[in-house]
């Protein structure tokens, strides 16, 4: 392999949900957890199920399932935790896989017009070409509600 | 030369809260945005029914000199299972009486964690953010968020055209 070759590869991280599998840049990777107790409550955002707790921090599930298979998914085994992009803000979200995760390196095929507008690129692995996931598009977060929010960051309760 | 605002140092301050339920469902206020607990059997003698296009939630409404008070049936609001309600709570600063199953418990909250962003829609009007008690996650409410001002606008619309009939209603009564 070459030098120039080298450098176009990248780490992704392989997913399964159900039958398929799917490739997330390892960038956006924080962790592969089990599942743990999902707390739910009253909302009005689709594919989210609730929020889980993981090292204090509470982080929404995102189900993605019904989107990329068209069918949701009740077998879990992991969540795999990623880092979702807000404009400038960050925040985890958790994402129920069905099976173990798989590190790999990898270059990617940039994503055609004709793509779903979550469909980051694809790439080649094991035979298979697999698609690679854009998280923001993917899961909830409109831009609007990005200045609202940021106004309320504040983790501190104020009496 | 104008100098950014000084950032407050973060100090675990912590917050009285009421842990209720409405439908089963627990939530949380913040003590002080509570200003009176009733039966809700104490104030249905009180209580005037109400109908405006759209606001099912809102059913009744209490007088209370020149302001009144709109009935908001917490389930209903959140989109939960019909439930009758037991007590209301009058949140200050609001015109909101809040209908619930009853209450849990009070408690003391020291973080309260932002909604996180993936939650984009209503939700983001109905909640202060989410608090983390006894490795359970509860939602804050927000007292200002069970009524918009469109809501009260088309509530205040209706009471008035309600005032309206009772009074042509009590014109005609002479007539009679």
């Amino acid at each position: 392999m070459t030098v120039a070759a080298e450098l176009e590869l990248q780490a992704f991280v392989l997913l399964r949900l159900g039958e398929r599998r799917f490739a997330v840049s390892a960038n956006q990777i924080a962790e592969l957890v089990a599942p743990s107790r999902v707390f739910r409550f009253p909302h009005r955002t689709s594919k989210l199920e609730g929020v889980i707790l993981r090292r204090g921090r509470i982080v929404p599930v995102c189900d993605v399932s019904e989107v990329l298979l068209g069918k949701r998914l009740t077998s879990r085994r992991f969540y795999l935790i990623a880092v979702r992009k807000y404009g400038t803000l960050k925040e985890w979200i958790a994402v129920p896989v069905t099976g173990e995760c798989e590190l790999i390196n990898s270059e990617m095929m940039a994503a055609s017009e004709s793509d779903a507008p979550h469909v980051a690129g694809w790439l080649s692995h094991d035979g298979d070409v697999i698609e690679v996931l854009n998280l923001d598009m993917l899961t909830p977060g409109p831009e609007q509600t990005i200045a609202q929010v940021a106004a309320l960051q504040t983790t501190e309760a104020r009496p | 030369m104008r100098l950014a605002a000084p950032v407050k140092p973060s100090s675990a301050k912590t917050e009285q809260i009421i842990l209720f339920r409405v439908s089963g469902q627990l939530f949380a206020v913040s003590s002080a945005s509570v200003q009176e607990v009733r039966s809700a059997d104490s104030m249905s003698g009180a209580a005037v029914e109400i109908s405006a296009p759209g606001i099912r939630k809102v059913r009744y409404v209490v007088r209370r000199g020149d302001r009144s008070l709109f009935i908001v049936n917490g389930a209903m609001h959140f989109g939960l299972h019909a439930a009758e309600g037991a007590l209301l709570f009058v949140l200050r600063k609001t015109r909101t009486a809040l209908l619930i199953d009853g209450i849990d418990k009070m408690t003391t909250m020291t973080r309260l964690q932002a909604l996180p962003l993936s939650f984009c829609h209503e939700e983001r009007q109905w909640y202060r953010g989410l608090t983390a008690l006894d490795q359970t996650v509860v939602p804050v409410v927000k007292p200002e968020g069970f009524l918009s001002s469109e809501e009260l606008a088309l509530l205040d619309a209706a009471l008035l055209q309600s005032d309206n009939s009772a009074s042509a209603l009590e014109e005609m009564k002479p007539a009679q």
